[in-house]
């Protein structure tokens, strides 16, 4: 049996009840706090880069970007290895566990008389969804061949839907190269 | 016949300028400090960005002027929404409502006197002997617009809000009006003017000190030394009086008819556009109108005060040309410290539950009013009752005062005391 303590609420005193030196004192934490964020000096403003007003960063002129883990995952896409060579194989995995199905791939054979015809196949078109991307990361981590991963590009706009479509030239265009066989749970990646 | 002409035309400069030019963008940029100051607080920055767009006309980069232009694009952003009036509300209260809550408010500036003289103008659209009653009259009928649009709504938590504002400011009004009787009585008459200029010549009633020959205490027109007892029911008047000008207003730590936890958003959660707009501006125009009051009264409305206002004035008396210009921003940076303060307090203190809300009205502050009435007239009395050796009528009136606040303390501990349940 447990045993049943029984706790009293704890009496105010008349100055206390009179509530007038609590409101003082609130008004205290308050403007304490407003002259330290007007001064830049809010507690933790140092370590979030702020502005200088407040704990906040100004966003497009002041960036995180330096700030980013290694791991942070941004934008997927498409590297090429040190021979410029493709490396995706158009194997379909990724577009298969894309959870919102944003990955389309249409298979191309290597023609026989390309340096690299024992490879056999590359994509002839390599579209994301960058409108259905949910930045999951599953394509990175399914990719046989280590051909896609998540940039640390976040600021994806634009002023239509077509634009939002990433394809394959465009995918290169950001991934570019990446040298040497990239162990995928090694500590970079 | 010109005169006539000419005089209406001043009224309606006055009313054109201390309403349309003055007040109301105050009123927007209040909302502007609102915010910018809550986020201060909150170790945000607020809105910083709207500024000069001139990227819209061929420049390279907008003027953010630190978000200066914010209260224009809010306007316009109320102006341009969807007035939508719900199928289920009763039209026409649905539609008067707003403009009881905002007019009554604008009204009550036409007593206020925003600054000394200007061309031999006083800077004050009504004149009248009535000043702190004729505002109490017109405000409190800004309660119908509340109720109105709580009830007009047909939504249970509408209606909620516009009766607990219904019942808030009744209650509040009956504090406020007690609280600034022994203000009255010491300046013996109700027209606010008169009442500034008495203040501009003896000091703000808070801050009684005038230096311009010699240290002098304004109190102590009321009989020497015992009128600076008066000083004490004076900063009680104070307190109570800003307290139910905060509960008046509706501001935070009394915002109950729309406190968004509890009812949505209260009376105006069926409001939209413009007309939730005129609810919004209502409300700071209260504010603004209540800060007014609170420093024509307390702070001595437009007067410099520490005597600094005979420096305005020439051997004769009269006011230099440009004093009303001073005193016009000596009133205004008043307003804005007791704006800046309604703010604080705002983002400081939180809300009230309901019952402590109407036992502070009607136990705390009516009895402590009333007592605060008794305690300065005793005081006012006491100088011409010594001098007429009427000492022991004195005594006994001080002993009757004492009495009663006992029995007004003894009332308000004993109030809401539960009987003693059946063991």
């Amino acid at each position: 049996m447990a045993e049943v303590k029984k706790l009293k609420r704890p009496e105010l005193n008349t100055s206390e009840k009179l509530y007038l030196f609590a409101l003082a004192k609130g008004a205290a934490v308050t403007l304490k706090h407003a002259f330290k964020s007007m001064t830049g000096k809010a507690r933790g403003s140092e370590a979030l880069k702020s502005s200088g007003l407040g704990l906040t960063m100004q966003y497009p002129e002041q960036k995180w970007d330096d700030q980013l883990p290694e791991h942070y995952r941004g934008a997927p896409a498409l590297v090429t290895d040190e021979q410029d060579r493709e490396r995706c194989v158009s194997c379909q995995l990724c577009e298969f566990i894309c959870p919102p199905k944003a990955i389309k791939i249409i298979p191309g054979d290597i023609p026989a008389d390309d340096p690299w015809a024992k490879v056999e196949k590359r994509p002839k078109e390599f579209d994301i969804d960058m409108t259905r991307c949910i930045y999951c990361g599953m394509c990175e981590e399914v990719c046989p061949e280590q051909a896609i991963y998540l940039r640390k590009d976040y600021a994806i706009t634009g002023s239509s839907r077509a634009e939002l479509l990433h394809d394959k030239q465009k995918l290169y265009e950001i991934g570019g190269k990446r040298i040497g066989l990239v162990n995928k749970w090694n500590e970079i990646k | 016949m010109d005169s006539i002409l000419i005089q209406l035309l001043i009224i309606l400069v006055k009313i054109v300028g201390f309403t349309f030019v003055l007040t109301l963008p105050l009123i927007a940029y209040s909302v502007y400090a609102e915010r910018r100051f809550a986020a201060v607080i909150q170790d945000r920055v607020g809105p910083n960005r709207t500024g000069i767009p001139l990227t819209l006309f061929g420049g390279k980069k907008d003027l953010p002027v630190q978000g200066l232009l914010q209260p224009l694009a809010d306007g316009l952003k109320f102006i341009l929404k969807e007035d939508f009036t719900p199928s289920h509300v009763h039209k026409f209260f649905f539609w008067i409502a707003p403009g009881l809550t905002m007019v009554p408010a604008l009204l009550t500036l036409c007593v206020i006197p925003f600054g000394s003289e200007l061309w031999g103008e006083k800077l004050v659209i009504a004149d009248i002997a009535v000043g702190p009653l004729f505002i109490f009259a017109i405000a409190s009928l800004s309660v119908y617009g509340i109720t109105f649009a709580g009830w007009s709504s047909n939504n249970k938590y509408s209606f909620f809000g516009g009766v607990r504002s219904c019942a808030q400011m009744i209650s509040y009004e009956i504090s406020l009006g007690l609280s600034i009787v022994p203000v009255l009585m010491i300046f013996g008459q109700l027209n606010l003017t008169d009442i500034v200029t008495w203040q501009a010549n003896h000091g703000w009633l808070l801050l009684p000190f005038t230096f311009d020959d010699g240290f002098q205490c304004g109190l102590s027109q009321f009989g020497g030394a015992i009128g600076y007892f008066l000083w004490f029911p004076l900063m009680l008047s104070f307190f109570i009086f800003t307290v139910s000008i905060f509960a008046e207003t509706n501001r935070m730590p009394f915002d109950l008819p729309e406190c968004e936890t509890e009812l949505v958003g209260g009376y105006h959660t069926e409001y939209s556009s413009m007309k939730f707009a005129l609810f919004f501006l209502g409300e700071y125009a209260a504010m603004i109108v209540g800060s007014a009051l609170i420093v024509t009264l307390f702070f001595g409305g437009w007067s410099l005060g520490f005597g600094l206002d005979a420096l305005l004035q020439d051997a004769q008396g009269n006011w230099l040309p440009y004093a009303g210009l001073v005193h016009l921003a000596a009133f205004l940076g008043k307003v804005i410290f007791f704006i800046l303060f309604f703010i604080l307090v705002r983002w400081t203190v939180p809300r009230f539950r309901y019952d402590q809300l109407m036992k502070l009205g009607w136990v705390v502050f009516f009895e402590l009013a009333l007592i605060n009435v008794l305690v300065a007239a005793v005081i006012m009395a006491a100088p011409s009752m010594i001098e007429r050796g009427e000492s022991l009528a004195l005594s006994a009136l001080a002993l009757g005062t004492i009495i009663f606040s006992a029995l007004m303390f003894y009332i308000a501990k004993t109030f809401d005391k539960k009987p003693k349940a059946n063991a």
